[in-house]
């Protein structure tokens, strides 16, 4: 069904950023325009989401081209409901930047690049066409670059040196991807893609590019071998920023590895394990690193490392089943990750470290506050009946019913580790007292009572998400369970997007 | 260095590139040109000169900041991509989509056919 | 003349991963640019070749008389060309100023210890 507005969440913060970058230098003009403009767009995401859910599929013919010839713009199920939660945290993430990102920043220009890369993400999940999608990412590698060099300090640009670098180095692969496609196939149209990879005679030439995709987006994603530049460089941007960048940006590796791979590229069976190797080896190597980390920000990076290992293994085993898991996963990972940061943030703003070892006295301090947190942490953990739990269920199930131990038992590892770190966290900075000796710099006590809401506001609207998730989770089975069935079964996408050429 | 045959050459080239990168707008882009070519001379004039003169000699001229005309071209670009649902015609219809990167081609236009 | 842009795009992504496997910033920012325009060839090559055949129809015309050369992969190559510019003029800058500041070129100087985080 062709709807013309399915990209309203794009231009919703293509107009919020260029409202701000007219009001540049006027701060206070902007934190309004950005808090505004992203509730619109979780209102618009809304109106998305429900109508997908209503009306099936639907699609765009950018400029009226007619698919597979333009660009096709493509709302289902599982970009609808990504773009609705992006545009959730992106609405808490601007909340909370508008008291956490220093003055000098957004006199930079922090929030409309905050747009801007908040509108490559919802133009990422909604393309159908795969080149289309390599701009998009580009757009969001961009405003992330500058996202993370504002502020120019030496730690931040060291990590953004190596961020840039493997960044560039995953979009090149990805184009090389579509250049080889594209020579191939002959097309770029996702669904048109689909029909006819299936036609192409040597099929160890599309073996071979889709290595180059899964080389571009492991990179993206933070897959095994080639995680190295997540955890030393997203610890040194603003807790906000780091938030942004944590829950959102790895995951939109995923959903490109979801869609590309249950579209184009089917998993045969090297694929799959492959990509059940990695799962394992990703899980391994991130809580390994958690372990060992006493930063909470570079523990929570290894502990984003860890559990995208979660979901690469229920790609890898590319069942309906694991793909429940890995979807409801994803939804979950993409809050709870962003709420990991903003709460890594607000620790920030009342100790002024984010050292476990000179932390304490945080429940003392903060009794209300420190319950909010503690439900995030359970639900990142996965005590039942919270978020993280049930995607794991499905997980552990299915991988049981194809006899893949070693993923389980990878699974079961990251769990604990996740837990152990949790509470070592939970018991160092929340309940332990302040170590002797080091003076407290808490910048949130004497702030005044609505800067203080708006850094504990986003937090709590997250928290609400997951929880609602978590007790409501039959309803989100249930939704994950027809992503899932529009993932393995893509024929109602591909005639969604082709079935105007007979007309 | 200042040499000065870029200095005098400059200072004649800057009209005629921009006068040519209005021809070259005009033109559309049923033909070689457009609105992107037309954007890329018009700004390498402005580079040409800042290269001759100094960057401070070409702010003059071009009276407004670079920072304010980014969101003016951004609007524009954006509204003649958004104007066709007006009409109830998807996004982009009957113009030229150029993926609008901030930051570089400050005075890229993107015009309505 | 594909004989000889097979082995250009071969020089370009060898030079390219051999110079990102040096040490120094400037090498590796190079590196990352032959890469790119390894990649353009590559799109370019495998689009088809068509020699002196643009795809403008005729003013007489109303449809293509004659074979023309596929103007999608020109359209890609443009698109990505001005990314990649725009990402190695980010680039230049970003190390530009983290020379300024770490007065290092090697790539092995950036660990600054844990300690030193705030």
């Amino acid at each position: 069904m062709i709807d013309n507005n399915i990209l309203g969440p794009v231009f919703i913060h293509l107009f919020t950023g260029i409202l701000q970058l007219i009001a540049w230098r006027k701060t206070v003009t902007q934190r309004f325009i950005s808090g505004i403009g992203s509730f619109l767009g979780v209102l618009i995401a809304i109106r998305l989401f429900t109508k997908v859910n209503s009306d099936g599929i639907l699609t765009l013919n950018a400029a009226n081209w007619d698919a597979p010839f333009g660009i096709v713009f493509v709302a289902d199920l599982l970009s609808s409901t990504l773009v609705l939660i992006t545009s959730i945290a992106a609405f808490a993430v601007s909340l909370f930047s508008s008291t956490g990102i220093s003055r000098q920043r957004m006199l930079y220009g922090y929030f409309p690049i905050f747009h801007f890369l908040v509108m490559g993400l919802n133009g990422a999940f909604l393309t159908g066409d795969i080149f289309n999608l390599y701009v998009w990412f580009e757009v969001i590698i961009i405003s992330s670059f500058v996202l993370m060099t504002l502020g120019g300090r030496k730690t931040q640009l060291e990590g953004a040196v190596k961020y840039m670098a493997l960044n560039i180095l995953a979009s090149t692969f990805f184009l090389t991807g579509v250049g080889i496609l594209y020579g191939i196939t002959g097309s770029l149209n996702m669904a048109d893609l689909s029909e006819k990879i299936k036609m192409v005679n040597n099929q160890f030439l599309v073996g071979i590019t889709s290595a180059f995709f899964l080389l571009g987006f492991g990179i993206k994603s933070a897959v095994f071998p080639l995680y190295y530049w997540l955890p030393s460089s997203y610890h040194t941007p603003p807790s906000a920023v780091a938030a942004t960048f944590g829950g959102l940006l790895t995951k939109v590796g995923i959903y490109a590895m979801l869609r590309v791979f249950s579209l184009i590229f089917i998993p045969d069976d090297f694929t799959k394990q492959l990509l059940m190797v990695l799962a394992v080896l990703t899980i391994f190597t991130g809580s390994m690193g958690a372990l060992i980390k006493l930063n909470i920000r570079r523990l929570f990076s290894y502990l984003i490392v860890c559990h995208i290992g979660f979901m690469i293994g229920g790609i890898g085993m590319f069942t309906k089943v694991a793909l429940i898991g890995t979807l409801f996963y994803l939804f979950h990972d993409i809050l709870v990750k962003t709420n990991m940061f903003l709460i890594a943030g607000l620790i920030r703003q009342m100790r002024g470290t984010m050292d476990l070892k000179s932390l304490g006295g945080l429940y003392a301090q903060y009794p209300k506050i420190s319950l909010l947190i503690v439900l995030v942490l359970f639900s990142l953990v996965g005590i039942p009946p919270l978020s993280g739990f049930w995607p794991k269920v499905f997980l552990i199930k299915d991988a049981y019913a194809h006899g893949e131990y070693a993923y389980i038992f990878a699974l079961i590892l990251g769990s604990f580790v996740t837990l152990f770190v949790i509470a070592r966290m939970w018991s160092e900075a929340f309940w332990k007292n302040v170590p002797e000796g080091n003076e407290l710099e808490d910048k949130f006590e004497p702030m005044p009572l609505a800067r203080k809401i708006l850094l504990v506001l986003p937090i709590g609207i997250l928290a609400l998400v997951t929880i609602y998730i978590g007790l409501n989770a039959n309803f989100v089975i249930t939704l994950a369970d027809n992503i899932a069935d529009q993932l393995i079964d893509t024929k109602p996408y591909i005639e969604a997007v082709l079935k105007q050429k007979q007309n | 260095m200042k040499s000065p045959i870029l200095l005098t050459a400059s200072k004649y080239l800057l009209p005629i590139l921009l006068l040519f990168s209005f021809f070259l707008l005009l033109r559309g882009h049923y033909y070689p040109g457009g609105g992107f070519v037309g954007g890329l001379v018009a700004s390498i004039a402005f580079v040409l000169h800042s290269f001759a003169f100094g960057t401070e000699a070409t702010m003059k001229i071009l009276k407004r900041k670079p920072l304010s005309l980014i969101p003016t071209g951004l609007a524009i670009s954006a509204l003649s991509v958004t104007i066709p649902i007006l009409f109830g015609l998807p996004p982009m219809t009957g113009l030229w989509l150029e993926e609008p990167i901030p930051f570089i081609g400050h005075d890229r236009i993107i015009p309505l056919l | 003349m594909e004989f000889f842009l097979v082995i250009l795009i071969g020089l370009f992504y060898g030079a390219g991963v051999y110079l990102i496997l040096r040490r120094s910033m400037v090498k590796l920012l190079l590196g990352i640019m032959f890469l790119g325009t390894g990649a353009n060839i590559l799109i370019f090559l495998l689009g088809g070749i068509v020699k002196g055949k643009p795809p403008v129809i005729d003013e007489t015309a109303k449809m293509f008389q004659d074979i023309y050369a596929d103007p999608i992969p020109q359209s890609l190559i443009l698109t990505a060309i001005v990314i990649s510019f725009a990402l190695t003029a980010f680039a230049i800058v970003l190390l530009k100023r983290f020379y300024a500041l770490a007065n290092t070129d090697d790539l092995d100087d950036l660990n600054t210890p844990e300690e030193e985080d705030i």
